[in-house]
């Protein structure tokens, strides 16, 4: 099971973010399976921090008391208007469309052998 | 490390494993979680893909209903709470066979809460706690061996990516191998009656991970767990876990630290290993799924889906021991399957002593089944065959000699038993005079026999018995022969 403190952080005071330190880069790169350079490590930190300190602005508004919204149906369900949220229930029936054609949806991936995608050796995690 | 323990009774006692198991079960739709693509198995590799299940950019998932009905179904069925609104969340990892770069699934709002399932313990029954079941969809398939350039690269299937899977999660409530065994066992069974899902472990319809850690007796803080990851039959969990549970008691008595990860069993080998993965690789970042709406399963919707909820096992065999008396073990067996125990109850409906069609089900048709390789489904004697022969076997015109000889002949020709039984009608003889006539033959030829037992030896009446049955090709009636053989020697 996961841990709750996975979920970021919504609505409320946030702690006020000191600037992001290399390590934290570096970290982010590696779940998201990137190799930077040294240079590249130094640009995305010098860009990150610029982001977040621009984002950083917002923080000086006092959200204690605003309930989080990620979706507008979700703040209408919390509303009790439950005609908008029946309206926004948007399901479909178990009925079988058309996949693409195999060679459509091999068109533009670097590597196949017009059966299965290839990728670069990857070993389970 | 060697497979098997080194560990004395003595030692193991001392320690109490702490379970929890993941079970994820594909949903029996007709398509994907999020878009109609088939979700068929089996299927040419990448033929039943698209820009939703692709992740390609632009495309938006919608829900199917069929999917949103049979987890909430599933979660019912597991007692567990409804969430009138649920979330769907992203999971974030980055593999080949996700393409979208996430898995929808959900996380702190899930479908179903609270749950619990009874299992059959030594001293009666368990109750297992059942953390959540919530929605989510399965991923690629991704194939590491097998071909010619299996060393460099890794070949994708994308045909499972997006079918709609549910997850159900236990409580740490499983105390040994053999709970974790019967807990899997009765999930299934339960998801089996719903008919959710047809849980083929082959085809990966379901699938397990099993948290397991130890603690000495009395503790109350749990140790450091190991996840087991790729065990693919429930005989194999229960190995895992025996083997795992030594495994750790051998680490913390030779002075050591459980490391908490991720682990692979072998089954060939009997062992698990350790996959080597950091022990902080995974940090998935949900966040709510913007493309979709919270999901709102409302109070109506709810009953419509709670009045399809077939009977569960266990309410069943309770109800079918008392209707056709019969015992706690022989409702086991007849309610293995749905199916099963649809057919036997039908059969028992039309027959004169359900009790009796109970009784040859179990003792003669499972058995013969078992010996032929067959499932029910498969089998020669229909139920409607079973409910003749209970009738036939009720009035006498049978003896259960003739039934097995019938029985066998059903298994060897194919054939179902009104057919075999019409062209063979074996008649059992209850005409007296033609039984007297036998018993008088054996008599005459036996002259020594009768001495003895008019000079007092009463059992040699058995003697006369099997001979006479021996001469009526073992049709004789036999409580009718038994009586005349009786009044012969006595008279």
């Amino acid at each position: 099971m996961q841990s709750k403190s996975e979920m970021p952080e919504q609505g409320g005071s946030v702690a006020k973010p000191g600037p992001v330190p290399l390590e934290r880069v570096l970290r982010v790169a590696e779940l998201a399976q990137l190799e930077l350079r040294e240079d590249e490590q130094q640009e995305m930190l010098r860009d990150l921090n610029a982001i977040l300190g621009h984002v950083a602005q917002l923080n000086e508004l006092d959200t204690r008391d605003v309930p989080p919204m990620t979706q507008v149906n979700a703040a209408m369900h919390a509303a009790g208007d439950r005609a908008a949220v029946d309206a926004g229930n948007v399901l479909r029936d178990d009925s079988v469309r058309p996949s693409l054609d195999r060679a459509k949806a091999m068109a533009a991936a670097p590597e196949t052998d017009g059966t299965y995608f290839k990728v670069p050796k990857v070993i389970e995690r | 490390m060697p497979a098997t323990s080194i560990l004395s009774p003595e030692i193991l006692a001392k320690y109490e494993p702490v379970i929890g198991l993941e079970v994820h079960v594909q949903l029996l739709t007709e398509t994907k979680a999020f878009c109609g693509c088939s979700a068929r198995f089996g299927s040419a590799p990448n033929t039943q893909v698209c820009p939703v299940c692709l992740g390609l950019p632009g495309a938006l998932p919608v829900l199917n209903r069929r999917a949103v009905e049979f987890a909430t179904l599933a979660a019912m069925a597991l007692h567990c709470r409804i969430n009138e609104t649920s979330v769907f969340a992203r999971k974030n990892y980055f593999y080949p066979d996700l393409p979208k770069g996430y898995q929808i699934s959900q996380f702190d709002k899930p479908l179903g809460e609270h749950g619990w399932i009874d299992v059959p313990a030594p001293a009666g029954t368990k109750r297992i706690g059942i953390t959540r079941l919530h929605m989510e969809e399965d991923a690629g398939k991704s194939m590491h061996e097998g071909f010619h350039d299996s060393r460099e690269r890794t070949y994708i299937d994308l045909n499972r990516c997006g079918t709609p899977l549910v997850e159900i999660v236990s409580e740490p409530d499983i105390r040994s191998a053999d709970e974790a065994y019967e807990y899997l066992t009765r999930i299934k069974e339960i998801l089996l009656y719903t008919a959710v899902s047809d849980c083929n472990m082959e085809e990966g319809s379901l699938r397990c991970d099993a948290n397991v850690s130890v603690r000495l007796k009395g503790a109350e803080k749990f140790g450091a767990k190991a996840e087991v990851k790729n065990v693919n039959s429930f005989r194999f969990v229960r190995a895992a876990l025996e083997h795992e549970i030594e495994r750790q008691i051998e680490v913390i008595e030779a002075g050591g630290r459980v490391v908490q990860e991720s682990r692979l069993y072998n089954s060939a080998e009997g062992r698990t290993y350790s996959m080597r993965s950091k022990e902080q690789a995974h940090d998935y970042r949900y966040f709510p799924d913007p493309d979709l709406p919270p999901l709102v399963v409302s109070n109506a919707w709810q009953e419509e889906i709670r009045a399809t909820m077939p009977e569960l096992p266990e309410a069943r065999r309770e109800r079918m021991i008392d209707e056709y008396e019969i015992t706690a073990q022989d409702a086991q067996v007849l309610t293995s399957s749905r199916a099963f125990a649809d057919q036997f109850e039908q059969a028992a409906k039309a027959a004169k002593s359900p009790k009796r069609v109970a009784n040859l089900v179990q003792g003669e048709l499972v058995g013969r089944l078992k010996a032929a390789g067959l499932e029910l489904a498969q089998s020669p004697i229909s139920m409607q065959g079973i409910a003749q022969a209970a009738d036939l076997a009720e009035s006498g015109a049978l003896s259960s000699k003739m039934l097995k000889q019938l029985f066998d002949r059903c298994f060897e020709t194919g054939e179902d038993f009104g057919v075999v039984y019409e062209r063979e009608k074996p008649q059992q003889i209850s005409d007296s005079g033609a039984l007297e006539k036998m018993i008088d033959e054996v008599i005459a030829a036996n002259p020594k026999q009768v001495e003895q037992y008019r000079g007092g030896k009463k059992t040699v009446a058995a003697f006369f018995v099997g001979q006479a049955m021996k001469l009526s090709k073992g049709q004789a009636n036999p409580a009718l022969l038994n009586e005349l053989v009786t009044k012969k020697l006595d008279g």
